[in-house]
């Protein structure tokens, strides 16, 4: 609904006529049709301090709709406070944060779901004492209607509903080609697979942006490969919008449409991964100064 | 497992309430032909087998699927069991009992969703102490209020007269005339289907999918959109329900409300029945408070058969069940049920694994999941 409602606001400013108004509500557009609306998520003047250091200061961020973009840093730069003041685990001290367009002034954790965004952590943070396809059922769970009493009584609204959940679960699953795993409990797979497990969880939810904290980290060459084609494949198919933090260089490069570098908790480039990779403040960041 | 679910099959066996239904029915005809053929003392026995049962139950949810560790729940079921005492207290009171249960209920609902509210800021050992002051301070509460709740002698508990249309009804069945103790020990496990079907729906469907995922990794869930106190106080209230409809059968099956019947040693107790059925199963809790009723008055036949005096053979109980407590941990960690259901995942995934790909069965590694369950507990 939320999402109609921003892009039917959006027609307007392109003004491509009320016939294309009537169909936009209807069916997303590639994102290269139309013009990019408000940002996919906006972080503007984020200063963040713990106890006297400063992690964050002055930071802007936003991610255009159906893009990838990337934030990178050597380490300590700032990135996942960057990351963590996104999902509203860390307050800002200063600054803004503004969902397509929409000003979010004291951003819980638990209403990302509701927002239409999905994360992954770094530590996966899966739940290891029940299936892979219950892990995945949770990151649906913003789907349900199901109320206490529903669940209760077991009604058959209730047991309807828990189906489809139940396939949309099994297709997501199936979309990662992990579908075999489903009954398995996440502690007795290979790593590559509760990754995948754990970036299911979050697809479920069936987000319009997704933010991925290091995705890549403990993968193999081959896996980091598949990652990177599923990622461009989620923002070309289904139109979502990506923001992650990564290690990989090379994926990075790879995946991403727009890279915001950070070091020492500002925000030291911005741009394409060609502009950013001869940036010489990147270079100095992470080659260091050139010493004649 | 996923795919069977998704066919669907006939409609009991698709819809999770059909599925319990199908397993209560059952459980109400085992009942009453146990009942029918026990005598008045078992049908006593049996009935506190499910009064504990039904605490056990709510107990188990809250430990098992939400991790939150409870030592207060005697003191909950006080509250039920003092509620069901006002109620009743002579035989003209007139309150239907199933208003009286309904009641106790509700009573024990808002004091845990008080205790419930505060538990949910607290973890591990604090939980367990704020609801050990709980078990501490409740029965303290009867003997203050001397005047109102009968102090060291507790409050009687008048059972009303059995209805006529039971009284029909039961001859009807069986053939023979319902005693009092058989109908107190039918109302004991009429209650815990009741409560056993509903904490079962509660636990396949959404809201315990959510305990699930709140006790296993908090971040994680909370990014999911739960909300971990609500999460929290709602699994506390669901069990101090189960409590409190487990405290009215207690008053009704023992005809009394004291504090010493609900000291420190029953919370504790149920913790242990939990903890040897298994965390988490509602067969775990049930199979517990068997072994909680039953086993001590084996073990005290035994003694004297074999040549003990009565008190020590009587002596002999608490110390057998802690060695049975003790040999479970060590060998069975996850509970009876809990490692009996391990094992039997574990052979059915070998054989699909055999069936399937190879790369399935070398990972088998079932049983380092499921044997964390055994040191969830706390958190």
């Amino acid at each position: 609904m939320r999402i109609l409602c921003a892009r039917t606001k959006v027609v307007p400013v392109t003004a491509r006529g009320a016939a294309r108004s009537a169909a936009l509500s209807e069916v997303r557009l590639p994102p290269s049709t139309s013009a990019p609306g408000p940002p996919a998520l906006e972080l503007r003047g984020i200063t963040v301090t713990f106890g006297g250091i400063t992690a964050l200061s002055d930071v802007d961020l936003a991610v255009t709709p159906g893009t990838v973009h990337g934030v990178i840093g050597p380490n300590g730069a700032g990135k996942t406070t960057l990351f963590n003041v996104a999902c509203g685990f860390v307050v800002p001290e200063r600054g803004a944060i503004s969902r397509r367009g929409d000003r979010l002034e004291r951003l819980h954790p638990h209403d990302l779901a509701g927002l239409g965004m999905a994360r992954t952590l770094q530590g996966l943070g899966l739940f290891d004492r029940v299936t892979v396809l219950e892990n995945v059922l949770v990151g649906a769970d913003r789907h349900a209607r199901t109320g206490f009493l529903g669940s209760l009584l077991g009604l058959p609204r209730a047991a309807r509903e828990e189906r489809e959940l139940r396939e949309r679960a099994t297709d997501v699953l199936d979309r990662l080609e992990i579908g075999a795993y489903a009954a398995r409990y996440p502690a007795s797979l290979p790593y590559p697979v509760r990754k995948r497990v754990a970036l299911a969880r979050a697809l479920a939810a069936e987000p319009d942006l997704l933010l991925l904290d290091e995705p890549a980290s403990g993968l193999g060459a081959a896996d980091m490969d598949e990652l990177g084609d599923l990622v461009r494949g989620l923002v070309s198919d289904r139109a979502m919008s990506v923001m992650l933090v990564e290690h990989h260089m090379d994926l990075v490069m790879r995946v991403c449409d727009e890279i915001t570098v950070l070091d020492f908790g500002r925000r030291i480039a911005h741009g394409t991964p060609d502009e950013v990779r001869h940036d010489p403040a990147v270079l100095a960041a992470y080659l260091g100064e050139e010493v004649d | 497992m996923a795919t069977a679910l998704r066919r669907g099959r006939t409609w009991w066996a698709g819809s999770v309430l059909g599925r319990h239904l199908l397993v209560a029915l059952l459980g109400l005809v085992v009942v009453v032909v146990v009942l029918e053929s026990a005598s008045d003392f078992r049908n006593l026995q049996l009935a506190s087998m499910a009064y504990l049962g039904i605490a056990a139950g709510g107990l188990t949810v809250l430990t098992g699927l939400n991790g939150q560790i409870s030592l207060g729940h005697g003191a909950l079921m006080a509250i039920g069991a003092y509620t069901t005492a006002l109620l009743l207290d002579d035989r003209d009171a007139g309150t239907p009992l199933p208003l009286v249960v309904l009641a106790a209920v509700a009573v024990t609902l808002l004091v845990g969703a008080v205790v419930g509210a505060a538990a949910a800021r607290l973890h591990g050992p604090y939980l367990a102490g704020a609801t050990l002051a709980l078990a501490v301070a409740v029965p303290g509460i009867a003997l203050y209020f001397k005047e109102q709740l009968g102090g060291e002698q507790g409050l009687r508990v008048v059972l009303p007269d059995i209805p006529t249309w039971v009284l029909d009804l039961a001859f009807f069945v069986t053939g023979q005339d319902l005693t009092r103790s058989r109908y107190v020990a039918c109302l004991a496990w009429l209650t815990l289907i009741v409560t056993f079907v509903l904490l079962a729906n509660l636990s396949r469907t959404r809201v315990g999918r959510r305990w699930r995922a709140v006790r296993d990794d908090e971040v994680a869930a909370e990014l999911a959109g739960i909300r971990l106190g609500r999460a929290r106080v709602s699994a506390f209230v669901v069990s101090a329900a189960a409590a409190g409809a487990a405290g009215a059968m207690m008053a009704i099956t023992v005809r009394l409300a004291a504090p010493s019947g609900f000291t420190i040693t029953l919370s504790l107790t149920l913790l242990t029945a939990v903890v040897l059925g298994g965390l988490g199963s509602l067969g775990g809790a049930l199979l517990g408070a068997a072994l909680l009723t039953f086993l001590p008055q084996v073990v005290t036949d035994l003694g004297v058969d074999a040549g003990l005096s009565d008190i020590q053979a009587a002596e002999l109980a608490p110390l057998v069940y802690g060695l049975v407590m003790v040999v479970v941990v060590l060998v069975a960690p996850a509970g009876l049920v809990g490692t009996a259901r391990t094992a039997l995942l574990r052979r059915r995934l070998q054989r699909a694994g055999t069936g399937t790909s190879t790369s399935t069965s070398t990972d088998t590694a079932a049983p380092t999941s499921t044997s964390t369950t055994s040191k969830g507990t706390t958190t």
